[in-house]
């Protein structure tokens, strides 16, 4: 990604060398119709929400594309809730409105330590059985809404909601078993650093992250996300819109 | 110049006392304020207390006096029903101080015949209707009106002048200016009055010159009355019983229109808005919304649709289950204590009221610079307010950071539309450093840490770890340690035996790497944390 990064912003011809290398980062899922990337005319809801730099690679469109459904699935106790919060860190940082909605374990000390804003972040621990009508009310009106079943959830109410988060403009994240998502995020291994026998303190870890889905995404992936990131961001926040000017 | 009438209630702060406190007003009782006296009781007053007294010197002077804290705010609320009383006869109060308050002499003078007539019937309506005792005077303008009333006299017309002269210039109630003019050999208002007002204004200054102006009897301020408190309320009553959502939300859009136009005339908008139904069964519901920014007509309207519809689908509900259902005996109590039981319904709404609750000047409403509180937080508020509609107010919450030593204890949850506190920044001592772990289960999770022999972990009181944790088991489940670290000890609020808490914690890390945040607390291990 570097490359390209660093072929976009030379001046010149270079279109046909950067559509190579696009093709060969196997980056095809970042070409789309050049208005997906244009602000609406309302001028404030940009198409596409940011993501930390790690995980963009794992998104088809680079970050959470409003209307998509990006699952993240917990497999065993290991890393599910951490790759949740990273998830929503750059968007909830951006200014966006989050809803996490079924969760009363989510530790909301972690979520402000990734860079979370807790006033942007809504949340409702326990929706009863009126969970799928919470959900479907929350995607009237927040950017992210995390919903996590309490139960296996039926493939038509699955749609439905996928459907609304389509119609609304909103990013699906369903936490826990989900059919039909666009993308499926999950922690596949790390290990946590700086704990000894008697002596230390957990320090940092690193996340494995690994994504499957459909269409764009059905390319498996991993990356590797370091935590707690640095405070300071060490690269300029790059967005691939401009891309698609040189690829053409 | 307008004849104004003062109803003066003498020693108030003891008369409020005594009204809200049972304090015996007619024994010795002084009333105190950072050890001073600032009124006291007739009967203290012939014991000798005078104000300034120091407590000491007071009770030395009259030892069974009785001793009464200041409370400016008793004063106040004891002396609202005396300004009813007084504005049942003559309208247009005007609250000088608890204690005193202004009406204009003309209307009442006119009504009752004479300016004696009408202040003898309202100091005696004040003593039957409230039992206090009262005195009233009259004068050109409210200062020497309130000096006629300390000797219950009428200042004939244009006798101002004349009557505020020979009153000593203590009467200004301004200590820096008094004390200057004592030194100066100005004893009475007259004298002060006879200085030349521009010499008076360039030497003592606009506060002094408007004494000035009072001390010749020229107090041209007009009364500023007391309005009384508009009444906000709307409400309707419904022939037919409102049992369809379609029909409550009309109903809700008509009050919220009313409502709102209600308020506009006023200049004021709510922040707050409580909803009260009446159902067929004659069972109360009563549910108060919160906004932090201003509620327009159409989010008025909204929540009471909302609501409405909260209440008649539980209703429904019940039901639709057929006879069979339990049948709500006390369907308020159960609709309120236990929103999210059962739920058996209320019954068709019959009256509904609105009731404007936080309401404040309308100014306008200022939108964030840069977008952050426009329409973005707007779509966000209504989508939540929604959900709150299904599920309670208290369903939606955000979270604040506080001060505390465990991650759930960092955390305070408020209902969403509710203000948000500033988030603690204190260092607070103890804290377990970042990171945090990600999920904290509401409840700890018993789990028992043996050691290599199988010896379950103990910490003594000098906090030695008894052997190196090195296997937790949850239920069935084993596994290794690998790494562990503690112990860290908290012990909380121990002077509190009730709220006290004495407890370990403990970061270990197992061998197929997971790490916990495990609490040990009374010989028990739970899981107050997975790093998950």
């Amino acid at each position: 990604v570097a490359d390209i990064v660093a072929l976009r912003s030379r001046p010149g011809p270079g279109g046909g060398r950067l559509a190579a290398l696009v093709r060969a980062h196997g980056l095809t899922g970042l070409v789309g119709p050049a208005d997906s990337y244009a602000v609406e005319p309302d001028g404030v809801r940009e198409r596409v929400l940011p993501v930390l730099p790690e995980l963009r690679g794992l998104l088809p469109a680079g970050g959470l594309r409003r209307g998509s459904t990006v699952a993240v699935a917990p497999r065993g106790s290991f890393g599910a809730t951490s790759v949740l919060l990273a998830l929503l860190a750059a968007a909830s940082a951006a200014g966006s409105w989050c809803a996490v909605v079924g969760m009363p374990a989510l530790g909301l000390v972690a979520a402000a330590e990734f860079g979370i804003a807790l006033d942007r972040l809504a949340l409702v621990p326990e929706p009863g059985p009126e969970w799928p009508a919470v959900v479907a009310a929350l995607l009237d009106g927040l950017d992210v809404v995390v919903a996590a079943p309490p139960g296996p959830i039926a493939a038509p109410l699955a749609g439905r909601l996928a459907a609304r988060a389509r119609q609304r403009g909103s990013v699906l994240v369903p936490y826990g078993s989900w059919s039909g998502a666009d993308v499926v995020l999950e922690a596949v291994g790390g290990r946590w650093a700086g704990l000894d026998r008697g002596r230390g303190r957990l320090s940092r870890r690193e996340l494995v992250i690994s994504r499957r889905g459909r269409g764009a995404a059905a390319l498996p992936r991993q990356a590797t996300l370091w935590l707690p990131r640095p405070l300071v961001e060490p690269e300029p926040e790059v967005l691939p819109a401009p891309l698609l000017e040189a690829v053409g | 110049m307008s004849r104004a009438m003062v109803v003066w209630c003498p020693d108030w702060p003891v008369a409020a006392a005594g009204l809200t406190e049972d304090v015996p007003v007619h024994e010795p009782v002084a009333v105190l304020a950072a050890n001073r006296v600032v009124a006291c009781s007739a009967a203290a007053r012939s014991e000798g207390i005078r104000r300034g007294l120091r407590k000491r010197e007071a009770q030395s002077r009259c030892p069974y006096l009785v001793v009464v804290e200041d409370d400016p705010a008793r004063d106040a609320r004891a002396f609202e029903p005396v300004v009813a009383a007084i504005e049942e006869l003559a309208p247009g109060v005007e609250v000088v101080r608890p204690g005193a308050a202004a009406i204009a002499a003309r209307g009442p003078a006119r009504y009752f015949g004479s300016e004696a007539a009408a202040g003898e019937r309202i100091v005696e309506h004040i003593a039957q209707s409230c039992t206090v005792e009262a005195q009233a005077g009259v004068a050109d303008g409210v200062f020497a009106a309130g000096l006629a009333a300390r000797r219950g006299y009428l200042v004939p017309p244009g006798a101002t002048p004349a009557f505020l002269a020979g009153i000593d210039v203590a009467a200004l109630d301004r200590p820096d200016l008094i004390d200057l003019l004592r030194r100066l050999g100005v004893g009475t208002l007259g004298a002060f009055a006879a200085l030349p007002h521009t010499d008076v204004l360039a030497r003592f200054g606009a506060d002094a010159a408007l004494a000035h102006r009072l001390a010749a009897g020229r107090d041209e301020r007009p009364l500023a009355a007391r309005q009384p408190p508009p009444d906000l309320d709307v409400g309707q009553t419904f022939d037919e019983p409102l049992e369809r959502v379609d029909m409550a939300a009309f109903a809700a859009r008509q009050l919220a229109e009313r409502l709102h136009e209600r308020l506009a005339g006023h200049g004021l908008a709510c922040t707050r808005l409580g909803i009260a139904a009446v159902t067929e069964h004659g069972a109360e519901l009563y549910r108060t919304w919160r906004h932090d920014g201003l509620l327009t007509a159409a989010a008025i309207a909204d929540r009471v649709r909302w609501q409405l519809d909260g209440w008649l689908n539980s209703w429904r509900s019940l039901r639709s289950r057929g006879p069979g259902a339990p049948q709500a005996t006390s369907s308020l109590l159960a609709a309120l204590v236990s929103p999210d039981a059962a739920r058996p319904g209320p019954g068709a709404i019959v009256r509904l009221r609105l009731y404007p609750d936080g309401v404040v000047e309308h100014a306008g409403l200022q939108l964030g610079l840069w977008g952050d509180a426009g329409e973005e937080r707007d779509r966000a508020h209504r989508a939540l307010t929604r959900v709150q509609g299904m599920l309670g107010p208290d369903a939606v919450v955000t979270a604040v950071l506080d001060g505390g030593r465990d991650p759930a204890d960092r955390i305070r949850l408020v209902p969403w539309g509710d203000e948000r506190p500033e988030p603690a920044q204190e260092p607070w001592p103890g804290r377990l450093p970042a990171p945090s772990p990600a999920t904290v289960p509401p409840e700890p999770l018993p789990v028992v840490v043996v050691d290599a022999t199988g010896v379950p972990v103990r910490v003594t009181d000098r906090l030695a770890v008894s052997g190196a944790p090195a296997k937790l088991s949850r239920k069935s489940e084993t596994a290794e340690i690998a790494g562990w670290a503690g112990p860290w000890p908290v012990d909380e609020r121990w002077w509190a035996p009730e709220e006290g808490s004495r407890r370990v914690r403990f970061q270990v890390c197992l061998a197929d790497g997971r790490a916990y945040l495990l609490t040990l607390a009374d010989g028990g291990w739970t899981v107050s944390g997975v790093y998950d």
